[in-house]
């Protein structure tokens, strides 16, 4: 803004005055703006992630004490971590963690991008074909879990119907067996997702130059190879974006086991965030709840951090 | 992750809930609890009306979702803020957590005029009256060791009252062979320990009940006994249909209700859903102590927590309390909620047969000395320990766990690591 005063020496120096304070708001404007929503940002993610750990150092349990008592809420995590059997409930949840977010992201992705491929063949219907995919995202995953959880219950969905139908050796009761209710997780899970992950593909396989498809096919490309070669890594940054998003939804997913497994049987389908809500809230146990919290950001940040970071340098490069 | 989010939540719930309380008045009760079922709001209602009779305005607060979780997550997030309600539905250590924390206000006076010393069995005081004060006011005593039994069905098995576990399973069994469904269980873990609490005051007796779940003696809960009770509830979890993991409670009554199962063991809330269902003890249905508990009374109540109000809103909260333990209320309350009246001297003339059991079971086990706290329910042991024992019954159930000896030295280990 000062440029504009010394570009203009004829301006009184009330004026100049006046559109320096009237520069000076403009160019604040944006950080006055971005303030509050910074502060609260700051307060109520970073300054609760500071709470946290220092909670899960005393041995507060159904209110917060402030008196460190030291790393026993760690112990604790440290030897469940191996009680595997009978498995300890936070084993359970972080071997479900490590089933459910392998398969609902490797899943998502592979089935995304296979509908996203299929869709973008110019097919007629396709204004009809892609809301079809995409609304189950629209769903809360409490919608999802209550609707899946009637269809797999033994009594009431799938099964009973095929009894109806006369084939009554068909048999499908993983919603209610202990080894098998995490897949079910997974199955509702990836039926929500795949489809928003499709159109985010759809989106990037559209963006894609036209000239450099037609270029390889004139080189004689097959289509196999013309996807293999070209499309898919063309593809990688959508790759990171549906990556994060699944991720994240994956880690957060709390509501789609209560919803449709109630915990599962003797609790084999907590995932670490049931664990966590389950000790903090339920059982008056904050300092481990709050531990089981910190070592969830931990394990995030250590995935994710490495990820982002590799991708963005070779951005800025 | 959702621990911050759950942190936001609470900050958003103390700032409604400080809104909340400067717009109270002091003419007004207000009042946290999580009886939104139509029975139990019914059975509210009477309150309600008592108190507007002497002038007081009710106010709920309101809390969604069954089961109190929510309920619980609001009130800590109202005490933290320092706004308290008037009184809030609570239960059996959750008073006492609070009452340490320094937050109950003291009912001594009211209780003294009252004469609830005499009237209110001990065991309840030992949650209600904290340091001498009483803080809490008990609205009921439900009582877990009961089997519910589909009259129609019995009959059609032949079968007659079983007095002892072996008699159960011997019953269970005709009902297999008829093609019934034996027992109908809801595969939730706190439902499975309230099986539980009834299979092990059973197997061992009111004395060995009360050192390995009420005192929590090592020794009784690693002994022969315990893994004679962790035997049993396998032997009489085989009488389940398979798909009865994550089963709501009163859908294995409804099965009941129906004929479709013979059996449930549950609290007498479940008498509840029979008479909601308009059958009528004796004729439709049989309520029976569980065979070998006869003379015990395992138990849980329902409180309503009094906080430590300014003086101007204190002449509300007196009414409140004394409305609760007043004998009209307690009899209207219980006889719609299917539980017995938390004082011992209510006349039984309103209750059902199965009411009139319950409230002559309670009287002969206060002044037996066989009363009870049940573990599964809260009332054994502060929540993480029943939680953990909870966590154990339930594995066990489900196969996890796959001895009596493992589940043993689990429960010891898990209640050993939660104390």
């Amino acid at each position: 803004m000062s440029t504009v005063a010394t570009t203009d020496p004829v301006l009184t120096p009330a004026h100049s005055t006046a559109i320096s304070l009237r520069g000076r708001l403009q160019d604040a404007l944006p950080k006055i703006v971005l303030a509050p929503s910074f502060v609260i940002t700051l307060v109520f993610v970073y300054g609760f992630i500071i709470w946290t750990a220092y909670l899960s150092f005393t041995n507060s349990k159904t209110f917060p004490s402030y008196a460190l008592t030291g790393a026993r809420a760690y112990q604790r995590l440290w030897r469940w971590t191996f009680e595997s059997d009978p498995p300890s409930s936070w084993y359970t949840s972080i071997t479900n963690m490590a089933i459910f977010g392998f398969l609902y992201v490797g899943i998502c992705l592979a089935l995304g991008l296979f509908l996203a491929i299929l869709l973008d063949q110019k097919i007629r219907g396709e204004g009809l074909l892609r809301p079809i995919f995409l609304y189950p995202m629209a769903l809360s995953f409490i919608v999802t879990g209550v609707a899946w959880k009637w269809f797999l219950d033994p009594g009431l969905g799938l099964e009973q119907t095929l009894h109806h139908f006369g084939w009554t050796s068909f048999h499908f009761d993983w919603i209610k067996n202990k080894d098998f209710v995490i897949y079910t997780v997974v199955i509702a899970g990836v039926w929500q997702a795949s489809g928003f992950v499709m159109a985010m593909f759809l989106a990037g396989l559209r963006g894609i130059d036209g000239e450099i498809m037609k270029a390889a096919q004139i080189d004689g490309a097959s289509p196999l190879q013309l996807y293999r070669r070209i499309v898919i890594p063309l593809l990688r940054p959508i790759f990171l974006s549906a990556f994060i998003v699944l991720a994240h939804m994956a880690i957060k997913s709390y509501d789609l086991v209560v919803a449709l497994t109630s915990g599962g049987p003797g609790g084999s389908a907590w995932l670490p965030s049931n664990f966590m809500y389950e000790y903090t809230f339920k059982r008056n146990e904050m300092a481990v709840g709050s531990a089981s919290a910190i070592i969830m950001l931990m394990t995030i940040s250590a995935i994710i951090v490495p990820y982002l970071y590799s991708e963005l340098k070779e951005k800025a490069r | 992750m959702r621990k911050f989010m759950s942190s936001a939540a609470v900050a958003v719930v103390m700032m409604a809930g400080l809104g909340a309380a400067q717009a109270a008045d002091v003419k007004e009760v207000q009042m946290l609890h999580w009886w939104t079922s139509g029975g139990e709001a019914a059975a509210l209602n009477v309150l309600k009306q008592d108190l507007s009779k002497e002038g007081f305005a009710w106010k709920d607060v309101p809390v969604a979702g069954g089961g109190g979780d929510a309920a619980m997550t609001a009130l800590k997030a109202m005490v933290a803020a320092g706004t308290y309600p008037t009184a809030s539905q609570m239960l059996g250590y959750t008073v006492l957590d609070y009452a340490q924390a320094g937050v109950m206000g003291d009912l001594t006076e009211t209780a003294k005029k009252e004469g609830w010393d005499k009237s209110v069995p001990a065991a309840l005081q030992k949650f209600s009256v904290y340091d001498g004060k009483w803080v809490a006011a008990p609205v009921n005593v439900h009582s877990v060791n009961w089997l519910w039994i589909n009259k129609a069905v019995m009959d059609k098995i032949g079968g007659t009252q079983p007095k002892t576990f072996d008699d159960l399973i011997a019953l269970l069994d005709k009902a297999k062979a008829a093609g019934v469904i034996p027992l109908a269980l809801g595969g939730q873990n706190w439902q499975e320990a309230t099986m539980f609490d009834s299979i092990v005051l059973s197997t061992g007796g009111p004395e060995f009940y009360k050192k390995a779940f009420n005192d929590l003696d090592e020794e009784s809960l690693k002994s022969d006994t315990m893994k004679k009770s962790f035997d049993n509830l396998a032997t009489i979890i085989k009488y389940v249909d398979p798909n009865f993991s994550g089963r709501d409670w009163n859908l294995a009554t409804a099965m009941v209700i129906k004929g479709d199962a013979l059996v449930q063991v549950m609290g007498d809330w479940a008498k509840g859903e029979f008479v909601a269902a308009k059958k009528t003890p004796d004729k439709d249905f049989l309520c029976y102590r569980f065979p070998g508990t006869e003379g015990s009374v395992v138990y849980n109540s329902d409180m309503f927590g009094m906080f430590n109000v300014p003086d101007d809103r204190k002449a509300a909260q007196v009414a409140l309390a004394t409305a609760t333990l007043s004998k009209s209320f307690q009899s209207a309350f219980n006889v719609v909620k299917g539980s017995v009246p938390a004082r011992t001297d209510v006349p039984d003339t309103d209750f059902d047969a199965c009411g009139k059991k319950g409230i002559a079971d309670l009287k002969a086990a206060n002044e037996g000395g066989t009363l009870f706290g049940s573990l599964a329910q809260g009332y054994g042991a502060p929540p993480a320990i029943a939680n953990a024992y909870k966590d154990v019954v339930s594995k066990f159930v489900h196969g996890q766990i796959k001895s009596s000896d493992e589940a043993v030295k689990q429960l010891v280990q898990a209640i050993d690591d939660a104390r």
